[in-house]
């Protein structure tokens, strides 16, 4: 089909030239030129429409309607023209760009906190989610503190129970410094200073004067929770420590109270659960036994209530005492009490 | 405390197999540490009692005889035997063919065979305590009591089983057969049955041979004294010394062996004297006399203090009050009348007495923890009857007892509304009654509130409600308590800011890639040599009785223990190590408890990974460590400047002072090498010590928080050429000070070609923000003017061409 006008207006002939102008165009710099050359402001279609006022109205009206069509046209194959050379274009990106995704990444060091900081934590951490406070107390201590306000008087037997380190200094015939053997000073600390209600927990290190072999060290952490208030017994008590080891040995965890004797608790309380290992069938970890001790424990000592000037008929408390470096032997499986503090990178380095 | 079960069915029954016992124990506070089993695994049916008939040599061999023995078989049978001590006529014990046993030799299970044995048949075999798995013993055969009846399986002639409890120091009545026994009664539902303690006496009155002064009563409660006579010097019998051993304690003669049975059977210490040795008929129990010296019966010469309690006669002392007796009256052969002493001491006092003469005794060990001077008595009686019956001897009549302030029976009144307060249960007044009395308490039901409780006189360890609150929980079983979680007002946090801003350096540090150690409080003084001036070692704190030369000085830094630790793993890799501690140090002061600060110490040394994680040849340096103090700075919300100082153990010209907020926090620097080398470090070492106490105050002041801008920020990068020797910090600050400036940061040091020599070029990147409008870019060149002005005149800094 041809179209004449007045003036000479060849739709075909240009539409011809610019469909074999842009299949021709191979990269995005040619299919640029061919835009400006042909849809620019300045290009040939611009210029046939340009001409379309010295047409009579109907010609105006058909050839018009024609060249809009064609711009269409041109445009669309353009854009997909375009689309196809950016999707070569990724396609050779990916051929190119293969990378072996199984070599190393580039390093990064990694620090850890040291296992005993880790355990400390997850255990003051339930203890805070149960609603304690965290607190600490001095590392080096007055004999007041560690054995005489816990109702050890100087000549107690239990003082046997806690070989202690005392510090070279005599005062009155006697040395009262000595460093804290565990963290139940501050338990009177704590109640000294505040009133019930109290539920607090105070980690910290503790020393013994006692030789090591794998299972016992002269350095320990101890963990203190202490709670004060009208209303708790020993169903609290045995409430409390029991939720605190399934959330940190498994739900599925059973617990054992049993007495057992401390002086400054009324009654007094050793708790175990049962063997992680062998599920209380009784292994080497557990000798045999099935049950693992974790903590001491037990009703605060009515003495040392109204020592604090509480009124113990009316406030009650429980008190517990637990080891970082055993819970942590016994989480991780641990065979030497002695590798927290060695230090080896080799054994750090896997927590 | 070992207990054999065997010996304990003498005074209550026993229907429970030995390990429910010892969990029954346990549970209610006497733990069972382990339970050792005597002949567990004989076989009832091939190891046997029997008799030797007769003794004949081998026909072939020197040293091996034929023993033929009765076993309580049909005929007797004749087999080889090497011991040098079988005999014809004793009692021994006898395993046929197919038992099991400990072979001697090898020390492994086996089963006996029959054998030949230089010609001679042999299927049977006479045992030695070896192949029993008794002890060690192998030189010989054991031989057993004269008594012991043919053909009785050796299991139950010979068989046992040995709780091995673990005793609470609340608890001395649980040092005795007796003890134990109440205590397994109230658990199982048995009856006690009492030592016999009854005996004839001669007409005779002991108090007219012998009297009793107690001239400190403050340490003596009571003093029972019994006189026998005639007493004859020999073994105990065989069932004595079987229980002595299994309890521990080796038989010795049958007086000594009688007051350690007495011992072990009430738990009341007694000492026999030979009376002879008493001048003047006449025990006085008093406070020893400066100077008195004692040489004991374990042949040391004690210098005695007059705090030290002796028994003595009215010239010298006798013994030792409590603790041990003295040789010069000890019981020997030619003894013919005995002194035997019951007697209660002031408890502390016996503790202060022997940890002073290091001489802790199963006496001292009871003593200690507080007797009741009713035993003495009881003992007493107890003791009399058996140097009466066991070993000859004629006792006077009645005791001398010297017991100045008799101790009323201890009554307690507990009330229900305490053991539900206390137990979180009510339990039935059934219930409470039967577990008291089960005890051998004392007590009486008065509704609606009131239990009135009498305490036996061996349980010197109750004396308030909560203690029998603690009795009827322990009986019934703390499994009965119920459980209940915590009510009532959760109470208010209190703040630690401390505690808070070191577990946040903590975190800050391990995230930045350091690995955290935690060493030992205690060191030496060597290691403290190394790390500190002269002056500050001077000063140093240490305990009294360390465990060892390794762990006796509080440290007052913490730079020797991580270097230590440093050393010993820089022998293992070669790749960075980057290591910190966060934990207290104690600073003395006079006549107080130390102050505790909380310091955190880093070190960081060997070279950094490449791309693949190896180490470079690149080692790590100053600024290493630095990044590692920024980091954690930064985490704590606090900016540090570092300033060029000395300080003790770090290389000059390479350390820094840190400060925040216009304290000192802290020091950073290369380590010494000479410190380094006294480590045994031979590369170099950056250590940065922050004390996290000074560095509280400018965390608590704060960064405040300044809105987002709204108008762009303008980025310039310009290079300035200053002095060699000028810190760049000093630059950067006068920079910052213009008032449009943001932010600088240093980002390129230069010193070399096109740069003058002794000038080194800085380059800084340079952020010009308005809180008012948007820069243009006129006035960031003019603030850019007014900057180099400033840096020309007072850094005699120039714009880099």
């Amino acid at each position: 089909m041809r179209y004449m006008a007045a003036e000479t207006i060849d739709l075909e002939e240009f539409a011809a030239k610019a469909r074999a102008g842009l299949d021709a165009a191979t990269d995005e710099a040619a299919l640029e030129s061919w835009r400006v050359a042909h849809l620019g402001r300045k290009g040939t279609l611009t210029s046939v429409l340009r001409k379309l006022g010295s047409l009579e109205m109907d010609e105006r009206r058909r050839i018009g309607g024609e060249a809009n069509k064609l711009k269409n046209e041109l445009e669309a194959a353009l854009k997909a023209k375009l689309s196809d050379l950016h999707g070569q274009r990724i396609a050779t990106t990916i051929q190119e760009g293969q990378i072996d995704v199984t070599l190393p990444g580039r390093s990064k060091r990694v620090g850890r906190l040291h296992p005993i900081t880790q355990t400390v934590r997850q255990i003051v951490d339930i203890f805070v989610s149960l609603g304690f406070s965290v607190a600490e107390g001095p590392e080096v201590e007055t004999d007041y503190y560690n054995f005489e306000a816990l109702l050890l008087g100087r000549d107690h037997p239990a003082r046997d129970m806690q070989d202690t380190l005392y510090i070279d200094f005599v005062r009155d015939g006697v040395y009262p410094f000595m460093m804290r053997t565990h963290t139940s000073p501050n338990q009177v600390r704590f109640m000294e200073k505040h009133q019930p209600p109290i539920r607090v927990v105070v980690p910290g290190k503790c020393y013994r004067n006692e030789a090591t072999d794998p299972t016992h060290e002269w350095m320990i952490t101890q963990i203190e929770v202490l709670a004060v208030d009208e209303g708790i017994s020993l169903a609290d008590l045995k409430g409390t420590l029991f939720e605190f080891a399934k959330r940190m040995f498994g739900q599925e965890r059973k617990v054992r109270f049993r007495c057992d004797y401390f002086p400054y608790v009324e009654p007094g309380v050793d708790m175990a659960i049962d063997c992680f290992l062998c599920n209380g069938k009784g292994c080497r970890t557990c000798h045999q036994e099935g049950w693992i001790e974790i903590m001491g424990a037990g009703m605060v000592h009515p003495k040392i209530l109204t020592n604090m000037g509480y009124d113990a008929d009316r406030v009650t408390g429980f008190a517990a005492g637990m080891g970082a470096e055993r819970i942590a032997l016994l989480l991780h499986g641990i065979e030497d009490i002695r590798r927290f503090y060695q230090n080896d990178l080799r054994f750090l380095e896997q927590f | 405390m070992r207990v054999s079960l065997k010996w304990l069915a003498e005074y209550v029954d026993i229907n429970l197999s030995p390990e429910e016992i010892g969990h029954r124990l346990t549970m209610a506070g006497l733990e069972t540490e382990r339970i050792d089993r005597v002949g567990g695994d004989w076989d009832e049916e091939l190891i046997t009692v029997g008799c030797v008939l007769s003794v004949d040599p081998h026909p072939d061999a020197d040293r091996l005889r034929l023993a033929t023995v009765d076993y309580g078989g049909e005929e007797p049978l004749t087999v080889v035997c090497g011991a040098p001590n079988v005999a014809a006529g004793q009692k021994i014990a006898f395993a046929r063919a197919g038992a099991r046993l400990i072979d001697g030799r090898s020390g492994e299970s086996a089963v006996l065979k029959p054998a030949k044995i230089r010609g001679v048949e042999s299927s049977g075999m006479v045992c030695s305590e070896k192949e029993l798995g008794l002890s060690g013993e192998h030189e010989g055969i054991l031989v057993l009591a004269a008594d012991a009846p043919v053909g009785t399986p050796l299991a139950q002639y010979l068989g046992d089983s040995i709780l091995d409890l673990d005793v609470t120091p609340n608890r001395p009545d649980w040092l005795s057969m007796v003890g134990v026994a109440r205590e397994v009664a109230a658990l199982t539902g048995a009856a006690v049955r009492e030592p016999e303690h009854t005996y004839e006496e001669l007409d005779d009155p002991a108090p007219a041979r012998v009297s009793v002064e107690i001239a400190d009563p403050d340490l003596c409660f009571r003093y029972v004294a019994s006189v026998i006579e005639g007493v004859k010097l020999g073994p105990s019998p065989s069932w004595m010394q079987e229980r002595l051993t299994a309890a521990g304690m080796r038989p010795i003669n049958n007086v000594v062996d009688i007051t350690n049975y007495v011992m072990l059977e009430a738990g009341q210490p007694l000492h026999a004297f030979d009376f002879s040795a008493v001048g003047g008929e006449k025990i006085i129990v008093r406070r020893a006399n400066e100077g008195e010296r004692l040489v004991t019966l374990d042949g040391e010469e004690r210098e005695l203090t007059t705090d030290m309690l002796v028994i003595a006669d009215e010239k010298k002392p006798l013994a030792l009050a409590g603790v041990m007796g003295g040789a010069g009256s000890e019981v020997t052969g030619e003894t013919q009348t005995i002194l035997l002493e019951s007697a209660t001491f002031h408890a502390p006092n016996i503790r202060r007495t022997a940890s002073r003469l290091k001489s802790r005794t199963e006496a001292s060990t009871r003593f200690e923890k507080g007797l009741s001077p009713e035993l003495a008595m009881v003992a007493s009686q107890r003791a009399t009857k058996l140097l009466v019956e066991l070993a000859g001897g004629r006792a006077l009549h009645g005791l001398v007892d010297n017991y100045p302030a008799p101790v009323k029976e201890v009554r307690i009144d507990v009330t229900r509304r305490r053991l539900k307060q206390v137990l979180g249960v009510d339990l039935p007044t059934s219930t409470v009654r039967e577990a008291l009395t089960s005890l051998g308490f004392g007590c009486k039901w008065e509704p609606p509130e009131h239990y009135q409780v009498r305490v036996p006189y061996w349980r010197t360890d109750v004396d308030i409600p909560d203690d029998i609150a603690e009795e009827v929980a322990r009986i019934v079983g703390y499994d009965q308590i119920p459980t209940k979680n915590l009510g009532g007002d959760v109470p208010p946090a209190i703040p630690q800011p401390l505690r808070d801003l070191r577990e946040r350096l903590r975190d800050a540090l391990a995230a930045a890639g350091m690995q955290e150690i935690i060493t030992y409080s205690l060191t030496t003084s060597e290691e403290l040599e190394r790390v500190l001036p002269e002056g500050q070692l001077k000063r140093l704190l240490k305990v009294v009785n360390p465990l060892s030369a390794e762990h006796e000085y509080l440290r007052p830094v913490l730079r020797g223990s991580v270097l230590k630790t440093l050393a010993a793993n820089v022998r293992q890799r070669e790749s960075e190590i980057a290591l910190f501690e966060a934990s207290r140090v104690y600073l003395p002061r006079s006549g107080e408890l130390p102050e505790e600060q909380e310091h955190i110490v880093g070190v960081v040394t060997g070279k950094r990974d490449d791309r693949w994680g190896r180490s470079s040849d690149e080692p790590v340096d100053f600024y290493d460590a630095k990044g590692y103090v920024q980091a954690a700075l930064q985490a704590a919300g606090v900016e540090g400047t570092f300033e060029a100082a000395e300080e003790f153990g770090l290389l000059p010209g390479r350390t820094a002072v840190v400060s925040a907020a216009g304290a000192k926090v802290g020091v950073i620097g290369q380590l010494h090498p000479s410190v380094a080398s006294s480590f045994g470090i031979d590369q170099d070492v950056y250590l940065f010590e922050l004390v996290v106490d000074h560095l509280l105050p400018a965390v608590q002041a704060g960064v405040g928080y300044a809105p987002l801008m709204r108008f762009p920020a303008v980025v310039q990068d310009i290079a300035l050429v200053v002095d060699s020797s000028q810190p760049a910090e000093d630059v950067r600050r006068l920079i910052e000070r213009h008032e449009l400036v943001r932010a600088v940061r240093v980002f390129d040091v230069y010193e070399g070609e096109g740069v003058p020599a002794d000038r080194k070029s800085l380059a800084f990147s340079v952020t010009y923000q308005s809180a008012e409008k948007t820069l243009t870019d006129e006035e960031v060149a003019r603030a850019q003017s007014e900057i180099l002005k400033s840096l020309s005149e007072e850094l005699n800094a120039e714009l880099r061409a």
